[in-house]
């Protein structure tokens, strides 16, 4: 796309998707500004007017506002730490040539697959149940009083089963980009006399760095706005109360649509400040 | 100190058989080039020496102790690859410290190694460059750069100048050949290249599907190879090689004449040929003669200032005492 004429062709070509996407974007977002300044409570009279910022002070001084925050970022930090973490040993696992790889590797993929409300469901039931659960089973085996996970460890247990859906997605990036490391490069490391630890920390890391740029970035997106693993779980009790939680309680459990829109707005203000804040810190590694 | 002597050593991967077992001796402050064909087992020999593949039989001796076992870092030996393999997200002078750093040299004694060694490849600007902003000749002199400092006994090379434009790979042969002389340490280069070879080497190691054909200096080589292999492998353009009665007349199945052991003449001579192509260089021209029995096309050097060209007719006459004679199974008789 070098001459004038090829790039005003180009500009003409991508006017309906530019369009369609404004739209896409703009109307949804003048909607929820629009509600958040007025009284609308659909089943107790409808639109009561204008009403200024009062949702918008109604909604931080509520005593849920601050810890449906911190939850938020607990989940969030929480599943990247692990996704990540773990996601990297894995992708160095995979790598090794061994037996069955292909099947292994679709064998680790294999829950992202599983719809969210899906697995939340499985993960309730079949392993954190107090009664009958897998892990209720383990613990007694060894002699240990079973953990009531949705009660007593609730915002572990959410931030495992989130984990637990995410962990193929970092394990698939991070996998290629394992792959892509030069062989020459970590053997003239090892002649260089690093042990394989320091081969991982000064060759295999960096080298990683821009991969795992994308899985915290692409991640944190989808994380900030989980819903259905809490939803079918604790249903927001036991302080599981993401900010997403909370504007659907207000909107749909207490029918109050303009503070449910305040709401939302501060929900994209977080994801920006959140968003500005991992640009800051890991953002420097896509330019190289 | 830098002697290696390789004993039966073979390396197998799977069922396949890459090195059969071999003995070789590289004798300290020598500089040994491995050459052969694509494929013969070039680097996986290099690498055997260097530690960073197992070895299936045998044992490697290293300034006369046993060293089969000892992993790469600890062999006192240094690689330059041919990728060059520098740490992209490192400055050229981190790249440099990397070893030194891995073997907990003072500070001080690194920033000396590094300013000496930046200094003798000129890289002094450069020092605060990443790789991916360098030419592909101060790449390789980074890679040299951090095989030096590590004041190896051996240093070995892989192909290290094969991804250099023509011209820059003179200057850097030469500039590696300096190195040689000014550290006169023992180096072992692999190179697919025998102009490379002849120029460098004090002994060429010729390889031919993982067996050593032939052992000895660029001129030994040269005047003497021990077979047809050697004789078409080493010397540019290769040795003309004749078979059938033109051959026998001289008493061998097969005979070899260099391009540049003919009197050439447009009036008589022992073989009369037509001129296919003629390549000039300037100082000399290289014909290619179509027509003589036993051979086609007979490359054959002459002066540059020779007036001849395509479709001339030429008389050659092979100088009797630069002959080489070859058995039927292809070995040299004297
Ligand atoms: N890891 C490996 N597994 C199986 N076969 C291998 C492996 N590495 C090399 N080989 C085989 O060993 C033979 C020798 O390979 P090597 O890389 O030593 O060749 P080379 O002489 O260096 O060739 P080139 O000049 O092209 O670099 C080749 O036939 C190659 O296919
Ligand atoms: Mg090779």
């Amino acid at each position: 796309m070098a001459t004038q004429h090829s790039r005003s062709a180009a500009r003409l070509m991508m006017a309906p998707a530019v369009v369609l996407l404004l739209g896409w974007m703009l109307i949804p977002l003048t909607m929820t500004l629009y509600f958040s300044f007025k009284k609308y409570l659909p089943m107790r009279g409808g639109d009561l007017g204008w009403v200024g910022f009062d949702n918008y002070v109604r909604f931080v001084t509520s005593s849920a506002f601050w810890p449906s925050v911190m939850t938020t970022l607990i989940i969030v930090g929480g599943v990247l730490a692990i996704t990540v973490g773990l996601g990297i040993l894995l992708a160095i696992l995979l790598n090794q040539p061994m037996w069955g790889q292909g099947f292994v590797r679709i064998l680790v993929i294999a829950p992202f697959f599983v719809m969210p409300t899906v697995s939340a469901l499985v993960w309730k039931n079949m392993f954190m149940d107090p009664n009958y659960g897998l892990f209720a089973h383990l613990w007694e085996f060894f002699g240990a009083t079973p953990v009531q996970w949705m009660s007593q460890a609730s915002l572990s247990s959410i931030v495992i089963i989130v984990s637990w859906q995410w962990l193929p997605f970092a394990t698939l990036i991070l996998l290629t980009a394992i792959q892509s490391l030069d062989r020459e490069q970590l053997d003239a490391a090892e002649m260089d006399g690093a042990p394989a630890t320091k081969r991982f920390a000064y060759i295999t890391l960096p080298h990683l760095g821009r991969a795992i740029t994308v899985v915290i970035l692409i991640q944190t997106i989808f994380l900030l706005s989980i819903f259905a693993e809490i939803f079918v779980t604790t249903g927001g009790a036991f302080g599981t109360k993401t900010l997403t939680y909370l504007i659907f309680q207000r909107v749909l459990e207490s029918q109050n649509i303009g503070l449910g829109s305040a709401g939302g707005v501060y929900a994209i203000i977080l994801a920006n400040i959140v968003a500005i804040f991992l640009m800051r810190i890991v953002g420097k590694n896509l330019d190289a | 100190m830098g002697q290696i002597k390789l004993n039966q050593v073979s390396k197998s991967f799977g069922d396949v058989e890459v090195i059969p077992p071999l003995d070789l001796t590289i004798e300290d402050g020598e500089f040994t080039v491995f050459v052969g064909p694509s494929g013969c087992g070039k680097s996986t020999l290099l690498r055997l020496i260097a530690g960073l593949e197992d070895i299936t039989s045998g044992h490697i001796d290293i300034d006369g102790t046993d060293a089969t076992h000892v992993p790469p870092a600890k062999r006192g030996l240094a690689m330059v690859f041919q990728s060059y393999a520098l740490y992209p997200h490192m400055s050229v002078r981190k790249n440099i410290a990397f070893p030194m750093k891995m073997a907990g040299v003072p500070a001080e004694e690194q920033q000396r190694r590094i300013e000496a060694a930046a200094k003798a490849l000129n890289l002094t600007d450069y020092l605060d460059r990443r790789p991916g902003q360098l030419s592909g000749g101060q790449r390789q002199r980074v890679a040299i750069g951090r095989a030096i400092v590590r004041e190896p006994s051996a240093f070995l090379f892989d192909e290290p100048l094969s991804n250099l434009d023509a011209a820059l790979r003179v200057g850097m042969r030469l500039e590696i050949s300096e190195l040689h002389k000014r550290l006169a340490t023992t180096m072992i280069y692999v190179t697919h290249d025998q102009v490379e070879a002849m120029t460098m080497a004090d002994k060429i190691v010729v390889l031919r599907a993982g067996y050593i054909e032939q052992v000895g200096t660029p001129l030994e080589l040269y005047y003497k190879p021990r077979n047809e292999f050697v004789a078409g492998f080493i010397g540019s353009p290769k040795m003309n090689l004749i078979k059938g009665p033109e051959a026998e007349a001289r008493g061998a199945p097969t005979i070899g004449i260099r391009p540049e052991h003919f009197d050439v003449s447009t009036t008589e001579g022992a073989w009369e040929g037509t001129i296919g192509v003629a390549e000039h260089l300037g100082s000399d021209t290289f014909l290619h003669i179509h027509g003589v029995a036993g051979c086609d096309p007979m490359t054959v050097r002459v002066d540059g200032e020779l007036s001849v060209k395509h479709g001339d007719r030429i008389f050659l006459t092979p100088q009797a005492d630069k002959l080489h004679r070859f058995d039927a199974q292809g070995l040299r008789v004297e």
